[in-house]
């Protein structure tokens, strides 16, 4: 693993938080004392698109950090949008979120991206600028720490970054793909190269929003089982949504249950199997 | 139960397919009778005299016939206003293409960062778009003088009131998936703009401006005519100097320019469009 070169060549501050992250896998399992501090804080959260409808109606989880959380429950439940709300991709009408410490809707335009660049998001669709190449596609993950055309083109990105992106590549599989356009990918390769983009940025917490939902099945285990093993190598914590109960008890440590604009169910998998997740969908 | 044996099933009752013509509104037919009248009107306003046409078919085979063959006394000077005529063109299109792009950029939508600087930049492609370009070059003959300058001029301005807009319009329609992931791991706008956007509309916008080179390939042929440099002044002396024969010479070139233009941009979109960065 490339640390000492990745500490160099960012800005110390975020380097010094990156290299906090990294050290907590090597030491072992993370820790799940109640010394670790919560990393995810959502408390009494509340969105509506129209006034008639209420999406989310008080939702509070606290997610502490290393932990996987699996965020289940039918479609139109809401997953998506308590996912964009967090980062404020769209904007919640009450309640409150505190991400890494920081309160979410306090933060001004500036904070609100510093916060949001430490933070890896998976999306559905694999949402790669298909016209470009997969090397600079990754590199785009860097765009918080290196302002200017060096974070757009990987032409004009320094060589540290570039070797950086080719290393997240490489964590994927794909590092012989780097000098292909993005458009050329099969879906499985794309999301992949997504999960990469997101490794660039230096991640402390990873969201994923049904990150295999357009993928076969067998790609979509596959992708699925190297995402969970990059997010357990590093220590991250992971929320994301999921429509496979299977994958949700499998790859999470707990899972969550939206149902009505609340949540209907919030256990550890180890205590749970299929047949009690069913109900969430009736 | 004839008609069954035309073909077609027999419905259950109750389903029935909908009219073949519904009846249009009141408003709409008046729409058509306004419309129906102004075209009869404007035909009277025109002029419209089918003896004129009919007398004038002698004359125009005269033209032609006094046209060929194509004198090639002039050559070499037709040939350097040929050369002039194009570097107007692609001069005017390059320099008009380049400043479009801020310019679109503030006139889209979704990427303006500021609603004033939105309407601005609308208001001034429109401008730029509405006036016909023969006012412009009037106007650019009068302030910077006769020559190809002001042609140039003119097509610049013509260069971004199509691609003004053409361009915003392809960066609002790309894609808003990779620009909300940039978003969501910390982009800056201008990284938006330029590693989402710009990549994604980049096809089009090679599209818009290669048309707009060959559109100022035709354009710049008529500028001539007010002064505005070019090859336009050449054929209108010929013709003032009944020379038509030079005047066949002069339009022959112009065809086989703008034909060449065309050909060499349909040949470069294709090879544009397969590269990637
Ligand atoms: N931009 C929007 N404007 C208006 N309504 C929206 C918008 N986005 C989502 N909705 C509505 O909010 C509700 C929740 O949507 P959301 O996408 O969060 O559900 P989801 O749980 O992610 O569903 P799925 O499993 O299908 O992804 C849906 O009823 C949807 O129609
Ligand atoms: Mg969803």
């Amino acid at each position: 693993m490339t640390v000492v070169s990745v500490a160099r060549a960012g800005k110390p501050r975020i380097a010094a938080a990156y290299a906090a992250a990294v050290r907590r896998p090597l030491d072992g399992v993370p820790a799940r004392s109640a010394t670790v501090a919560i990393e995810l804080d959502i408390s009494n959260l509340r969105k509506s698109y129209q006034a008639t409808t209420t999406i989310l109606d008080g939702v509070s989880l606290a997610v502490p950090g290393g932990q996987s959380v699996a965020l289940i429950g039918s479609n139109g439940a809401g997953k998506s949008t308590l996912l964009r709300c967090c980062l404020r991709l769209i904007e919640p009408n009450g309640g409150s979120i505190h991400l890494l410490g920081e309160d979410v809707r306090a933060l001004d335009h500036g904070a609100l991206r510093r916060l949001r660049a430490q933070i890896g998001f998976v999306f559905q669709r694999h949402n790669l600028v298909g016209q470009l190449s997969v090397l600079s596609n990754v590199l785009h993950g860097a765009q918080a720490r290196i302002s200017g055309p060096r974070g757009w083109f990987h032409c004009m990105a320094p060589s540290a970054l570039r070797d950086e992106a080719m290393h997240c590549l490489d964590l994927v599989g794909l590092a012989d793909f780097a000098g292909r356009r993005a458009d050329q990918l099969s879906g499985g390769q794309s999301q992949r190269v997504a999960i990469a983009r997101t490794l660039m940025q230096r991640p402390r917490l990873m969201f994923a929003d049904e990150p295999v939902a357009s993928l076969d099945p067998s790609a979509g285990e596959e992708v699925m089982e190297l995402f969970a093993e990059l997010i357990r190598q590093q220590g991250l914590t992971l929320v994301f949504t999921s429509h496979h109960i299977n994958h949700a008890l499998r790859f999470a440590d707990r899972v969550v249950a939206l149902r009505g604009g609340r949540i209907d169910i919030d256990a550890m998998s180890a205590s749970l199997d299929a047949r009690d997740l069913r109900g969430v969908y009736e | 139960m004839s008609d069954a044996t035309l073909g077609g099933p027999i419905l259950r009752p109750g389903v029935v397919p909908p009219p073949r013509l519904t009846r249009p509104s009141a408003g709409m037919f008046a729409l058509y009778v306004a419309a129906g009248g102004f075209f009869l009107f404007s035909l009277h306003g025109s002029d419209i005299s089918v003896r004129s046409f009919i007398e004038g078919l002698p004359n125009m085979a005269r033209l032609v016939g006094e046209m060929f063959p194509p004198s090639l006394a002039r050559i070499q000077s037709v040939g350097i206003s040929m050369l002039e005529t194009f570097q107007m063109a692609f001069a005017g299109t390059v320099i008009g293409v380049i400043l479009s792009v801020p310019l679109a950029i503030l006139a889209a939508r979704s990427l303006t960062p500021h609603v004033g600087l939105y309407y601005v930049a609308r208001w001034l492609i429109a401008l730029f778009r509405t006036v016909p370009d023969l006012v412009w070059a009037l106007f650019f003959v009068v302030t910077v003088g006769l020559g190809p300058f002001a042609g140039m001029l003119t097509l610049v301005v013509d260069a971004i009131g199509f691609c003004g807009r053409f361009f915003a319009e392809a960066m609002e329609e790309t894609d808003k998936g990779p620009q909300e992931a940039l978003t969501a791991l910390g982009a800056r706008k201008s990284g938006i703009v330029f590693s989402a956007v710009l990549p994604a509309a980049m096809p089009s916008m090679i599209n818009s401006a290669l048309f707009t080179l060959e559109k100022a390939t035709r354009a710049s042929v008529v500028l001539g005519l007010v002064g505005a440099g070019g090859i336009g002044i050449e054929l209108k002396v010929a013709m003032d100097l009944f020379q038509y024969d030079q005047a066949a010479t002069i339009i022959i070139g112009v065809f086989l320019l703008v034909l060449v233009v065309e050909r060499l941009s349909s040949m470069l979109r294709q090879r544009i469009l397969r590269q990637s960065t």
